[in-house]
């Protein structure tokens, strides 16, 4: 039993505290540990991804045996949701310090390690119940990451944002409540063998308990019907914040792909195709959502959230075939567009902090504008779907990968079209900050109110430089498909490799039942 | 005993529903709650029901006992409802002082932002 499966848990629960009462007062320090504790975390994360290359890893916390402890899980999918995570945390961090986002309110750090515990988590535990616990952690930090820095529009969205998540919740603990009365546990594994001999009586028992947990997870992933609090959350919450969020909504994706896979997948006869059945049409009218929200924004926050609503459902459309290829393609999709996402956030919080708007009309250009135009031309050629980026590559894959018959109309002219009309939106967008801009005079200038503070200047190194890796992950993820898809095939056959991952966890082979 | 647990989880997820459609933060709160109790009854009678039972395996009383998971997992979801209560609680409060106004859904306007000013936008070349 390898004890650094738990390690990146336990980092951030233990930094978050420290960092909320010992070290409240002192900013500095708070930023000291909080990077050098997102630094260890990636380090371990890369470690883990080292050491998940082969078989599936358990770890029984308590040393208490599946199915009667709690597990963690390592496998290869858990690996790589928690090395995107840790990577997107540390960019996002180096923003939010070197633009003072941390100090426009309080325990911002903490709050910060905790989604971090959430996530990472959510992503490796494998006993579901302990799954809603993570999904808690990292809902109740966010509110308060959501909320950070305060004003009107904010806090009503985060209202709403908090109201719609525990009404979530309580169907999740609904779920969870049908699952175990009839199948007797929660571990995941444990679930997955038991739902294959579930008895014809109980079987529309387990459908509504998959259905319960697709609407949770739906609802993580924001995907029609439930994906109306995505744009107000995202558009109102402190940018960098938006960034990490972009992680979030993978969470609901990474969590049907597990439970929808392994628990309620192919084979199991009460639930056989149903997920699919679903999630493909709501991911069409997922993409038709954001490339229509994408058109039709009038402010850059709300444009790119509706670009991510867009790239939510072509993944989700990936995922909803549930077939090795489709996974295989999903997954490199959803690395992409983690990224392309918070590339877009964190260079919209550069511009808009020196802008001081975000509605798209022409104003007088900014500081650097050169250079926020290339930022953005590159996140926006990304986040679209264009050559050379890794946008391209990916829904390339997703499209290569939907061809049976049924759904090849349907997926194709969604993407597409939907493509053509986020490029259509991110160019129109892209022009008016960027060029119309530089036709107007200074003389235009609304006069600045006298409590406000001066806009910030010229953007330096450590701010530019997140935006720049995430845009630098988008040109590697491209350069180095080949390697990664070799990677992600092999992650796909462990995924459907039902049998393994039961024998692994409920360590059937070593002992006796 | 089944019928006042089934119809009192329905009674509550009934009320809890219709509460938190108000879309009023003092009503949704009181409806999320009401929503919480329901799921912890219905986590209570995921074990099966049953009396006077202990939750352990007593290998000197009873031959019987009840499930203790779903008591387990009932306690971690009050834990966890009871703190998510109190965020809310804090959240809508300090929406209510921003806005002076307790209503969840947010106007056309507000969703938008402010306003575009139409007598510094005639500046603009378009």
């Amino acid at each position: 039993m390898n004890h650094w499966i738990i390690a990146p848990v336990i980092l951030p629960a233990l930094l978050a505290p420290i960092l909320g009462f010992v070290m409240r007062h002192d900013m500095t320090l708070a930023r000291v540990f909080s990077l050098a504790g997102t630094v260890a975390l990636t380090a371990m994360a890369i470690g883990l991804f080292v050491l998940a290359g082969g078989d599936p890893q358990v770890y029984y916390l308590g040393d208490w045996p599946a199915p009667f402890g709690i597990v963690l899980v390592l496998d290869r999918l858990s690996a790589l949701m928690v090395l995107i995570t840790t990577v997107l945390a540390l960019l996002v961090l180096i923003h939010a310090v070197a633009t003072g986002w941390d100090a426009r309110g309080r325990h911002f750090h903490a709050l910060f390690q905790f989604q971090l515990m959430g996530i990472v988590g959510a992503f490796l535990t494998g006993d579901i119940f302990n799954l809603f616990v993570f999904f808690e952690i990292l809902l109740i930090a966010s509110y308060g990451l959501m909320i950070h820095s305060g004003g009107p529009e904010r806090m009503r969205a985060g209202l709403q944002y908090v109201v719609i998540n525990l009404a979530g919740s309580t169907l999740f603990l609904f779920a969870l409540g049908v699952l175990y009365s009839t199948t007797g546990t929660l571990n995941i594994a444990d679930l997955a063998q038991r739902l294959q001999e579930v008895p014809p009586g109980e079987a529309a028992l387990v459908r509504v308990a998959a259905m319960l947990l697709m609407i949770v997870f739906g609802l993580k992933a924001a995907l029609f019907p439930l994906q109306f609090w995505l744009p107000g959350t995202y558009a109102n919450a402190p940018a960098p914040v938006a960034a990490l969020f972009a992680i979030m909504t993978k969470v609901g994706a990474y969590a049907i792909l597990r439970v929808h896979t392994l628990v309620f997948g192919p084979g199991i006869e009460a639930t056989d195709g149903m997920a699919g059945d679903w999630l493909f049409p709501a991911a069409i009218v997922t993409i038709a959502i954001g490339a229509i929200g994408v058109l039709g924004a009038r402010r850059l926050m709300p444009l790119i959230a509706f670009s991510v609503l867009g790239s939510m459902g072509t993944l989700m459309v990936a995922v909803s075939a549930f077939s090795p290829a489709a996974t295989t393609a999903a997954l490199y999709y959803l690395v992409h567009s983690t990224f392309a996402a918070a590339a877009l956030f964190l260079l919209a919080d550069l511009v808009l902090a020196r802008r001081r708007e975000d509605w798209l009309r022409a104003r007088p250009v900014t500081v650097q504008n050169g250079l926020f135009a290339a930022l953005f031309f590159a996140a926006a050629i990304g986040m679209a779907g264009m050559p050379p980026l890794s946008g391209f590559l990916g829904k390339l894959l997703v499209l290569d990968a939907l061809r049976a018959p049924g759904a090849l109309a349907w997926a194709w002219s969604a993407v597409l079209v939907g493509s053509l009309m986020t490029i259509v939106g991110f160019a129109r967008a892209g022009s008016m900050l960027f060029w119309k801009s530089t036709a107007v005079g200074a003389a235009v200038r609304p006069p600045r109110p006298a409590d406000e503070p001066e806009a910030p200047g010229p953007a330096g190194v450590a701010q530019v430089a997140p935006t720049m890796a995430a845009v630098a992950v988008l040109a590697l993820l491209a350069a180095f498909a080949g390697p990664l898809m070799n990677y992600l095939e092999g992650t796909t056959a462990q995924l459907f490799d039902r049998e393994g991952y039961i024998s692994t966890v409920l360590n059937t082979d070593a002992e006796l039942k | 005993m089944e019928m006042i647990v089934a119809s009192s989880v329905g009674a509550l997820t009934a009320a809890g529903v219709y509460l938190i459609l108000r879309l009023r933060a003092f009503a949704t709160i009181l409806g999320l709650a009401l929503l919480s109790y329901a799921v912890n009854v219905f986590l209570f009678a995921s074990g099966r029901l049953s009396v006077n039972l202990p939750p352990i395996l007593s290998p000197y009383g009873e031959a019987s006992y009840t499930d203790p998971l779903p008591q387990a997992l009932v306690l971690t979801a009050i834990v966890i409802s009871f703190g998510m209560t109190a965020v809310l609680v804090m959240v809508a409060l300090g929406a209510f002082l921003e806005t002076d106004d307790d209503r969840i859904d947010m106007t056309e306007s507000e969703a938008d932002g402010a306003e575009i000013d139409a007598a510094t936008d005639g500046g603009t070349p378009r």
